[in-house]
C-alpha cells in the first residue's frame, strides 16, 4: 500500500476510530470524549489535506484518480473496495473534513441541550466518514452504502439535539430521504445489472448501456440525487430539518451533505448516464431555475432566520443543479466552486444563526433587531455571511452564480438565464430584507452574551477567510478540477 | 516611465487602497487616528500613484494574467490603462482624499468611525478597480463592491430611521439594473469567448446586428441603475440619508460615474448599435429635465443637490448618445470637482445650522464667509457661468449634440432630443441654483440656529476650498490641445455664436429665480410653481409607480408562494405520510382479529393457495 493509499484508507478509518473512542468514554468523562473525536477529525482534516500532493494521475480513462485503492471486497458479488479521488471530488472531502473538524471543535465550547456531547461528536465523525465515503468511492455498491450510513446518524442528531418539533423533523428528513435511497438502490442495480460491473470508471461514458436502460437508470438517480440536493419540489424535508436542527447539525447539513447529492448527479447521473442526462437537462434545467426563483421568492416571504436560510440553500442549489444540467465543462466548473461556495457561506450563516439563537432565545425575524447595538461584531460577521451569500462579486458565492448562467446562455437556454439572473436579484433583496431586520434599528431585547467567545472565533474565523480567499482566487478550487471536468465533458458530448 | 512601471501603478492603484480597507475592517475598534491615518493614507496613496500615472501615460498600456478557467472560458485579471482612465483616476482620488480628511472632523463624534472610514477606502478601491480594470469580470466586482459599500454607508447613521430603508433600495434598484449587467457581460463572453476588455472591442465586427443591440441595452440596464438614470433613478434622492461625505462620494467620483465611464470605456459596442444609444438618448434626455425639474421643489438643501446629480449625469449620458464619449468624460472630470465641492459645503452650512431644511436657513453668508464663497463657486459651475469648469464642459455636450444632428452614430431625431433637453435644463438649473444659494445664504435667518452660524474646523474648510480651484478653473483645460488630445477630443473647445442659446437659457434661468425671491425675500421661489410645486418634490410621483409596479406585485407574489410551497408542495408530502399512516392503522385493525376469525382466515388463505397452485399445474399440464 502506498502513501496515498494509506491517506485514503485514513480519512475514513481516522474519524471511525474517533467516533468509538468518543462514544466508548463513560459520562462522567463526556469532555474527555468530545477532546478524542475533535483530535480525530483534526487528524482526518490533516489527512485530506495530504491528498493533495499528488503525481500525474495515469490512466486515460474519464475518471483519473490521484491516489486510488482497489481491493477485493466480496469477491463472491464481485464487489470491490475501490476507493480514490480526483478534482471533482477533492474539494468536497477537503470541505468536509474541515467543516466536521469545525463543528467538533464547536462541540466542545457548546453542547446543545440535553448534553452527552461526546455522543453528538461520535455521530458528527459517524456522518463523516458516510460523507467522505461517497466523495471517495469508485465502486457503484459501495458508493450506495456510504450513502446510507450517513442516513441514521443524521436522524438522530436532529432527534435527540433538535428543536422542539424535532422528532417530527428528524422522521421527515429520515423517510423522505430514505424513499430517494430506494430509488438510488434500484438505479443502482439497473445499471450494474445491465452493465455488468459496478466499477465506476469503466461505467463513466454509458458504455454498455443500452439507451433505453441509460434513460431508465438516469431518471431513477436523478430522482434519488435532486430529493438530497434538493430540488424543486423534492426539498420540503430541507426547511423543517435545517430549522430544527442543532447548530452543527445544521452546519454539515447545508454545508456538506446537500453536496452528496449534486455530487452524486455530476458523477453518477451524469457521469454513468450520459444518454438519459442529454435526453432529461431540459426538464432538469427548467427545474432549477424554478428552485432560484421559488427559493427566493419563499426566503423574501419568511420570518424565522434559519428557514430563510434553510430556503436560501434551495435557491443556491439550484444554481448548482443549472450548473450541472447544462452538461458543459462551464456549468460543471461553476457546480463544483458554487457547491465548495455553498459549503462555506451556508455553513458560516449557520453557525451565525444559532448564535444569535442562543442569545437571543429566538429566532423569528420581528422579534430580532439593532444586532448592531447590542452585539457589533455578531452583527458585522452576519452581514459579511450575508452579503457573500448573495453572491457579490470578489467573494466566493459570486463564481457558481454567475457561471452557471453563463453557461446557461451558452447552451442556448436564454429564458432560463434570464430568470435565473433575476434570481440573484432576489438574493439581494431577502438577503437586505433580514439584515434590516436583525441587524438595523433599535434593539429590541437585550442579549444573553454579545461578545463573542474564542471558540466561536476559532471555529468560524476560516470560514470567513475561506469566503474571501476563494472569492480572490477561485483557481484554488477551480484548477483543481479543470481536468477532470474537461474528461467528464467529453464523454458526455 | 516604463509601460511595466505604469501597469505596474495601475495594479497598485486599486490594491492600495484595499489592503487599507482590509486593515480597517479586521480592526473595527482602532483608535480614531490610526483609523484616521489608515483612510488618508490610502486615498493620498491611490492619489499619488494616480497623478503620476496621468503625468506619463499616453496611450493605452495593457497588462494580464490569468484569473481563473471556467471550463473553454477564461478570466483574466489585468489593467488597460488610457489616459481618460488615469484622469478618471486622478478624480476619484482627489475627491476620495478630500472626503476622508473632511470625514475626520464631520464624524468627530461617532464611535463607529473606524469601519466607516475603511468603508470608505473600499469604496475607492472598487472605484479605481472599475476604472483600471481589463476584463469585464473583473470589472463587475469592482462594479458590486462598490454597490454594497453604498448600502453600507448609505446605512451608517443610526439615528435616522429612514436610512436602513433608503440603503437597501439604493443597493437593489441598482441590483436589478446588474441583471441585465451580467447578461450582458455574459453574453459577451460566450459570443467572443472572452471577458477580456480589448478582445472584447476588436471582437464587435463577428457580432451580428442583433446580437449588439441586445448586449449594449443589457449593458444599458446596469449602468442606468448605477448612474441613476430614469427608470432607476429612484434611489439616488433617498440616498441622502447617508452622511454628507458619502454623498459627496457616491455623486462626485464613484458609484455614479462608474456607469457613464463604462460606456465610454465600451463605446465601441455602442458605436455599432444605434438602437442602444437612441435608447440612451431617450433615457438622458428624460432624466436631464426630470431631475432638474425635482430639484426645483425640494426642502431639503441636500434632496437639491441629489437631483441635480441625477439631472448631470443625464447630460453626461447625452454626449455618450450623440456618440461623444470624450464629452462626457470632460463633463465627468469638472462634475466630479464642482459636485465634490456642493456637498461638502452643504455639510459644512448642515454642521453650522444642525438641519437640512432650507426654510430654517437663510442669511448664512455672513456668519460663514469661506463656505458662502466656495459654495458660490460651485455653483455658478453647476449651472455653467462662463468662465467656470462646467460652462466648458456643459458648452461642449450641447455642441456636439447639435452637431450630432446631421452626422453621428445615433439617430438624427435622438440628437435632436438630447439638444433640446440640454438647452431647456440649462435654465431649470440655473433657477433651482439660484433658488438654493439665495435661500441659504441671503435674507434674513429664518430659524434659531441660522442666526449664529460658524464656520466648520479646519478639516472641514480646507478640502472645500482646494476643491474650489479645480471646479473654477478645470474648464480651461478645454482649451488645451494636449488634455483634449489626451481625453480623446480633436482638439480644443472652439468657441462659436451658437453658445449664446444656451448662456441666454442660463440667464433666464437665474434671472427669474432672483426676481421671484427679490418680491419677497422671505419667501421660497417655488412658491410661484403653484400646484406642480407638490408634484415636482415628489419627483412625479415615481417612487410610487415603482412601488406599485414592481415591489408590492413581488412581495404578494412572495407570500403566495410561500403559502403554496407550504400548503400544495408540503402538503403532498404531510398528506402522503398521514395516508401511509391511516392505511397502515386501517391493516393493522383488520388484522387485530380474535382466534377463531383468525383461524378461520389462515385456513382460507390455505385453500385460496391449493386451488391457485392446482389450476396452475392444470394449466400448465394442458399447454
Amino acid at each position: 500500500m502506498n502513501s496515498g493509499q494509506a491517506l485514503l484508507v485514513a480519512t475514513l478509518a481516522l474519524p471511525a476510530v474517533g467516533a468509538f473512542a468518543a462514544a466508548a468514554v463513560p459520562a462522567r468523562l463526556d469532555r474527555a470524549g468530545r477532546i478524542a473525536g475533535t483530535v480525530a477529525a483534526a487528524l482526518t482534516f490533516v489527512a485530506s489535506l495530504l491528498l493533495l500532493s499528488h503525481g500525474t494521475p495515469g490512466g486515460t480513462g474519464p475518471i483519473r484518480p490521484w491516489h486510488e485503492l482497489n481491493q477485493p471486497w466480496v469477491p463472491g458479488l464481485a464487489l470491490r473496495f475501490h476507493l480514490g479521488v480526483d478534482g471533482v471530488s477533492y474539494p468536497l472531502v477537503a470541505l468536509t473534513a474541515l467543516l466536521t473538524l469545525l463543528c467538533c471543535g464547536y462541540t466542545l465550547w457548546k453542547v446543545p441541550e440535553p448534553g452527552r456531547g461526546r455522543l453528538l461528536v461520535a455521530l458528527l465523525l459517524v456522518i463523516e466518514v458516510g460523507i467522505l465515503g461517497v466523495f471517495e468511492a469508485l465502486d457503484l455498491v459501495l458508493f450506495f452504502v456510504f450513502f446510507e450510513i450517513v442516513l441514521l446518524p443524521m436522524y438522530a442528531v436532529i432527534a435527540v439535539w433538535g428543536g422542539e418539533e424535532r422528532r417530527r423533523a428528524a422522521r421527515k428528513f429520515v423517510l423522505y430521504t430514505l424513499f430517494g435511497s430506494v430509488l438510488l438502490l434500484v438505479g443502482v442495480f439497473v445499471v450494474v445489472s445491465k452493465a455488468g460491473t459496478a466499477d465506476l470508471i469503466a461505467l463513466t461514458g454509458g458504455a454498455g448501456l443500452p439507451r433505453g436502460a441509460q434513460l431508465f437508470a438516469f431518471t431513477l438517480l436523478a430522482l434519488a440525487f435532486a430529493v438530497k440536493s434538493p430540488l424543486w419540489p423534492l426539498h420540503t424535508w430541507l426547511p423543517d430539518a435545517h430549522t430544527e436542527a442543532p447548530t452543527v447539525g445544521s452546519v454539515i447539513l447545508a454545508g456538506v451533505l446537500l453536496k452528496m447529492g449534486t455530487y452524486g448527479l455530476l458523477r453518477v447521473g451524469v457521469g454513468v448516464a450520459p444518454e438519459g442526462a442529454r435526453w432529461a437537462a431540459p426538464v432538469l434545467g427548467a427545474l432549477a431555475v424554478a428552485a432560484i426563483v421559488i427559493g427566493g421568492l419563499v426566503c423574501l416571504a419568511q420570518t424565522e432566520l434559519k428557514r430563510l436560510i434553510a430556503y436560501s440553500s434551495v435557491g443556491h442549489m439550484g444554481f448548482v443543479l443549472l450548473g450541472i444540467a447544462t452538461l458543459t465543462a462551464t456549468g460543471a466548473q461553476a457546480a463544483l466552486i458554487g457547491n465548495i461556495a455553498h459549503g462555506v457561506i451556508t455553513g458560516l450563516l449557520f453557525f451565525l444563526a444559532g448564535a444569535i439563537k442562543d442569545r437571543a432565545h429566538t429566532g423569528l425575524l420581528p422579534e430580532l433587531g439593532g444586532l448592531r447595538e447590542t452585539a457589533p461584531a455578531l452583527a458585522g460577521l452576519l452581514g459579511y455571511a450575508a452579503i457573500a451569500s448573495l453572491g457579490l462579486p470578489g467573494l466566493a458565492g459570486f463564481w457558481g452564480e454567475a457561471f452557471a448562467v453563463v453557461a446557461a446562455l451558452r447552451r442556448g437556454w436564454t429564458g432560463l438565464a434570464v430568470v435565473a439572473a433575476l434570481g440573484a436579484a432576489l438574493a439581494a433583496a431577502y438577503f437586505l430584507r433580514l439584515l434590516r431586520q436583525v441587524t438595523h434599528g433599535p434593539a429590541l431585547k437585550p442579549l444573553a452574551q454579545p461578545r463573542l467567545a474564542g471558540a466561536e472565533l476559532l471555529s468560524w474565523g476560516p470560514l470567513v477567510v475561506l469566503a474571501l480567499v476563494l472569492g480572490l482566487v477561485p483557481a484554488a478550487v477551480l484548477n483543481l478540477s479543470a481536468d477532470a471536468v474537461r474528461a467528464l465533458a467529453e464523454v458526455v458530448r | 516611465m516604463s509601460t511595466g512601471a505604469q501597469t505596474a501603478g495601475g495594479f497598485l492603484l486599486p490594491a492600495v487602497p484595499f489592503l487599507v480597507a482590509l486593515i480597517g475592517l479586521v480592526l473595527p475598534r482602532a483608535p480614531r487616528a490610526v483609523a484616521a491615518a489608515l483612510g488618508i493614507a490610502g486615498a493620498a496613496g491611490a492619489l499619488l500613484i494616480a497623478v503620476v500615472l496621468a503625468a506619463t501615460v499616453n496611450g493605452p498600456v495593457e497588462a494580464s494574467r490569468r484569473w481563473a478557467d471556467l471550463g473553454d472560458l477564461p478570466v483574466t485579471f489585468g489593467v488597460r490603462l488610457d489616459p481618460a482612465a488615469v484622469f478618471v483616476a486622478v478624480a476619484v482620488g482627489a475627491v476620495a482624499l478630500a472626503v476622508q480628511v473632511y470625514s475626520v472632523a464631520y464624524l468627530a463624534d461617532d464611535d463607529r468611525y473606524a469601519p466607516y472610514a475603511a468603508q470608505v477606502s473600499l469604496f475607492t478601491a472598487a472605484m479605481l478597480l472599475v476604472v483600471v480594470a481589463g476584463d469585464l469580470i473583473q470589472l463587475l466586482v469592482g462594479w458590486e463592491v462598490m454597490g454594497i459599500c453604498s448600502y453600507l454607508l448609505i446605512g451608517h447613521d443610526r439615528r435616522l430611521p429612514e436610512a436602513p430603508a433608503a440603503a437597501v433600495k439604493a443597493f437593489l434598484v441598482t441590483r436589478v439594473g446588474d441583471v441585465g449587467f451580467l447578461l450582458g457581460i455574459a453574453l459577451l463572453g460566450v459570443k467572443l469567448g472572452t471577458f477580456r476588455i480589448t478582445e472584447v472591442l476588436a471582437g464587435v465586427p463577428r457580432l451580428s446586428a442583433g446580437e449588439l443591440t441586445a448586449i449594449t441595452l443589457l449593458l444599458l440596464a446596469g449602468v442606468a441603475g448605477k448612474s441613476a438614470q430614469f427608470p432607476l433613478h429612484t434611489w439616488l434622492p433617498d440616498a441622502m440619508a447617508g452622511p454628507t461625505p458619502i454623498s459627496a462620494l457616491i455623486h462626485a467620483a464613484t458609484m455614479v460615474a462608474a456607469g457613464v465611464y463604462v460606456v465610454a470605456r465600451l463605446f465601441g459596442l455602442f458605436r455599432a448599435a444605434p438602437v442602444a444609444l437612441a435608447t440612451l438618448a431617450v433615457m438622458a434626455a428624460i432624466t436631464m429635465l426630470l431631475g432638474a425639474l425635482a430639484a426645483c421643489a425640494q426642502a431639503d438643501i441636500k434632496r437639491v443637490l441629489a437631483w441635480s446629480t441625477v439631472s448631470q449625469i443625464g447630460y453626461m449620458s447625452g454626449a455618450l448618445a450623440v456618440g461623444s464619449p470624450p464629452a462626457a468624460l470632460f463633463h465627468l472630470l469638472t462634475h466630479a470637482a464642482f459636485k465634490a465641492l456642493l456637498f461638502l459645503a452643504a455639510g459644512a452650512v448642515i454642521h453650522s445650522v444642525g438641519t437640512n431644511t432650507m426654510a430654517a436657513m437663510g442669511g448664512l453668508r455672513r456668519g460663514m464667509p469661506v463656505t458662502f464663497w466656495t459654495m458660490t463657486v460651485g455653483l455658478a459651475a453647476l449651472v455653467g457661468v462662463p468662465p467656470l469648469a462646467g460652462f466648458w464642459s456643459k458648452d461642449e455636450i450641447i455642441s456636439v449634440a447639435w452637431a450630432g444632428r446631421a452626422d453621428g452614430p445615433a439617430p438624427d431625431w435622438a440628437a435632436w432630443l438630447v439638444w433640446l433637453s440640454a438647452v431647456l435644463t440649462v435654465a431649470v438649473t440655473g433657477w433651482y441654483a439660484t433658488r438654493l444659494w439665495l435661500r441659504t445664504f441671503f435674507g434674513p435667518p429664518r430659524g434659531p440656529a441660522a442666526e449664529h452660524p460658524h464656520e466648520p474646523p479646519r478639516a472641514m474648510t480646507v478640502p472645500v476650498v482646494l476643491l474650489a480651484v479645480p471646479s473654477a478653473l478645470l474648464g480651461f483645460a478645454g482649451l488645451a490641445p494636449g488634455f483634449m488630445h489626451r481625453l480623446g477630443f480633436s482638439g480644443p473647445v472652439h468657441l462659436t455664436a451658437a453658445l449664446f442659446v444656451p448662456l441666454l437659457f442660463v440667464a433666464a434661468g437665474v434671472v427669474t429665480a432672483w426676481w421671484l425671491w427679490r418680491r419677497d425675500p422671505g419667501t421660497d421661489p417655488a412658491r410661484a410653481l403653484g400646484p406642480a410645486r407638490r408634484v415636482l418634490a415628489e419627483a412625479f410621483y415615481l417612487d410610487a409607480v415603482q412601488d406599485a409596479l414592481v415591489v408590492r406585485p413581488v412581495v404578494t407574489l412572495a407570500r403566495a408562494v410561500r403559502r403554496t410551497d407550504e400548503t400544495v408542495v408540503d402538503g403532498a408530502v404531510e398528506a402522503t405520510g398521514r395516508g401511509a399512516g391511516g392505511l397502515g392503522a386501517l391493516l393493522g385493525r383488520a388484522h387485530h382479529a380474535a382466534l377463531p376469525r383468525a383461524a378461520t382466515a389462515v385456513l382460507a388463505g390455505a385453500v385460496l393457495f391449493g386451488v391457485v397452485a392446482v389450476a396452475a399445474i392444470a394449466f400448465g399440464g394442458a399447454r
